[in-house]
């Protein structure tokens, strides 16, 4: 039983404020990413939730009690750091199980324990090893098994891929999805990164200058995010955003060049009110000039291989389009574009909240 | 490690001169003659000498005296170390977890290194003083009971005291910076596997600071066998009855206020010959034991 329930904490240093009113609840078992750009508090909610960090006013409950005033050991997390935080001194097998010999397990007993949990992380063979004698991997996985022997109620993630390169990042991946499975403790995991975000996690936690802008699986965030800033922070390449106004009718949306997009019915917002259009990249194609929605002027193209990333401008404002179709064009070729109408997403203009549409509207109450 | 190779200039030369100069003259020179006057014996007033080849060793290392300021300098050496090794490491380790206003801790901390020893021994001779001191209360209870310079042991002690006192600064400024530069999250990390404060230190902090503690203790020694002259000479001028009779301090009070030259030279060399190889036994057995990587 180790649901995290965290109520409307805040964090300030002297007379700055650095977080202000965060809650969220992780369920028991669950996989909760928090993904931010650096210096939005995500790393300080995680170490107050370890201990490390005070907590300047709201509560963290752990399994259902408050651990405001607990030190980092009556907490039952374990956590593994950015930069592992391996003893030098001490040989791969003591750093596993450093915590064990703390606790005051007997040797024997704690000799099997390492033995076992070594193997689940593929390290036997180097339980004699010091960690400076180990590649980046190998100590993700002193780290990682330092953190799992304790079996803890919770397992708290800081970084901790950021120092590896892309291919063992991607396997240590799976590796952590795949612990996180077998041990079946609540985990908390900090990101910068929006695909070790989305990969990971059951749900995400969108977090911007210490504050929570959205909370909800990966396919949610992705599909309906609740602001321009989550829409601009997920997706790769980034959503375009182009910014228009309702027309009077209230089904078209007049963009700044003088193009409208007829958006039938999509908007519950008032004639004249100022928006922003979102389109994926990825849910744009190339239409012929007699279907197309929008049109756009070719800029240049970024081959990837598998398909390729166009960028194109309407007017002064940049848009991509991804796309597995490699098409030869010329630069200032003007090009239709058109998108399917459940892909378009709207946010007000000046506030950058997402404005609901009708058939959104009904799919949220329907899951409601 | 790599190696910078210079070609031969005279401006390199011209450069390097005056400190090669007063190297020279302040301690080659110096140490050449003291090597001279072992070997022979020297006139107190001048006006020749004779080769006794090791004669001045043999009548130096059969001086029931010489042996018992060697034992005093070891007990001194041991001491100063150890104490102002552990002063300094705890108020380091205090520093270092209470960081506010560290820098004005730090200097305040660095300052008693930059009292001269003969200062140090002189505030030291007031605050021990039997009748006026500190430690007179207790002779207030029971009389007599303190007074370092009729008791022995007592006199020791102050030396120690003294000269600890005076070391711990450098010390301190050495202990905070390693402590430092132990990454925080390796204490966090402690701190998350359920390892309070004190096991810490002694399970973390402590095996880290050992590159730091061996240098500490090469330099100490060293320190306390060669640098205590200023502080025995004002505060109990070798006594009571050359219970404080220290190394350093015996080569002055043999060489120039016992006029033996000769003997004097040959505790010189004897003392040169012990702190190198001290030095040498250090760096050679002990120090590959504190690295890791």
């Amino acid at each position: 039983m180790a649901e995290i329930n965290i109520r409307k904490v805040g964090k300030t240093y002297g007379k700055t404020t650095i977080m202000d009113g965060v809650s969220l609840d992780i369920h028991n078992g669950e996989f909760v990413v928090i993904l931010g750009p650096s210096g939005c508090g995500k790393s300080t909610l995680l170490r107050m939730i370890a201990g490390l960090e005070e907590i300047t006013s709201g509560d963290i409950a752990i399994g259902g009690k408050v651990v405001n005033a607990l030190e980092p050991r009556e907490r039952g997390c374990a956590m593994v750091f950015q930069n592992y935080a391996l003893y030098p001194h001490m040989s791969v097998a003591e750093n596993i199980g450093y915590a064990l010999k703390v606790s005051g397990m007997p040797k024997a007993e704690r000799l099997a324990k390492i033995e076992v949990t070594a193997k689940s992380v593929g390290l036997t063979e180097f339980l004699d090893r010091k960690p400076g004698q180990l590649s980046g991997g190998q100590r993700q996985r002193v780290a990682m098994a330092r953190a799992i022997i304790r079996e803890p109620k919770v397992f708290l993630f800081d970084e901790p891929l950021s120092n590896l390169d892309a291919k063992l990042r991607v396997q240590m991946r799976h590796e952590i999805r795949r612990i996180h499975n077998t041990v079946g403790a609540t985990s908390v995991f900090v990101t910068h990164d929006q695909h070790e975000g989305m990969t990971l996690a059951d749900r995400l936690v969108i977090m911007n200058k210490g504050t929570i802008e959205q909370i909800g699986t990966p396919e949610e965030i992705y599909d309906r995010p609740a602001s321009i800033y989550v829409a601009g922070f997920i997706g790769s390449p980034a959503m375009n955003f182009l910014p228009g106004r309702i027309g009077p009718d209230q089904n078209r949306v007049v963009l700044d060049d003088g193009q409208s997009l007829d958006l039938s019915g999509a908007a519950r917002a008032g004639a004249g009110q100022l928006v922003q259009i979102g389109l994926r990249p990825e849910k744009l194609t190339f239409a012929p000039a007699e279907r197309a929605m929008l049109k756009a002027r070719f800029d240049f193209a970024e081959e990837l291989g598998s398909g390729r990333v166009y960028h194109l401008k309407l007017e002064d404002i940049p848009l991509s389009l991804t796309s597995p179709e490699k098409r030869p064009m010329i630069e200032g070729e003007v090009v239709g574009l058109t998108f399917a109408p459940d892909a378009v997403h709207i946010f007000d203009g000046t506030s950058g909240l997402r404005l609901a549409t009708t058939r959104q509207t009904a799919q949220v109450s329907a899951m409601a | 490690m790599r190696r910078a190779y210079f070609k031969f200039s005279w401006v390199a030369m011209a450069l390097l001169a005056p400190q090669l100069l007063i190297i020279f003259v302040f301690f080659y020179w110096p140490s050449a003659q003291a090597v001279y006057w072992a070997f022979t014996l020297e006139q107190p007033w001048g006006g020749g000498n004779t080769w006794v080849g090791f004669e001045n060793f043999r009548n130096v290392l059969s001086d029931p005296y010489y042996w018992a300021s060697v034992r005093v300098s070891v007990i001194y050496a041991l001491g100063t170390t150890a104490l102002a090794m552990v002063m300094a490491m705890t108020l380091a380790v205090f520093v270092d977890r209470q960081l506010a206003g560290y820098k004005a801790y730090r200097v305040a901390l660095i300052w008693p290194y930059a009292i001269a020893a003969p200062a140090v021994g002189l505030a030291f001779r007031f605050v021990f003083n039997p009748n006026a001191g500190i430690l007179s209360y207790v002779n207030t209870v029971a009389p007599g009971l303190w007074d370092p310079t009729q008791s022995a042991a007592q006199a020791v002690l102050t030396v120690v005291i003294a000269g600890a006192w005076k070391q711990v600064a450098y010390s301190f400024i050495f202990f905070l910076a390693a402590l430092q530069s132990i990454p925080r999250s390796l204490t966090e990390a402690a701190a998350m596997d359920g390892a309070r404060p004190l096991r810490r230190i002694w399970d973390l902090q402590l095996p880290l600071l050992t590159p730091t503690i061996f240098f500490l203790l090469v330099i100490n020694i060293t320190d306390s066998f060669t640098d205590s002259f200023g502080i025995v000479d004002t505060l109990t001028g070798g006594g009571p009855f050359r219970a404080t009779d220290l190394m350093v301090y015996k080569i002055y009070a043999d060489g120039f206020r016992g006029f033996d030259y000769s003997g004097a030279a040959a505790q010189s060399i004897i003392l040169m010959l012990l702190v190198m190889a001290l030095t040498f036994v250090q760096f050679r057995y002990v120090e590959r034991r504190v690295h890791y990587t």
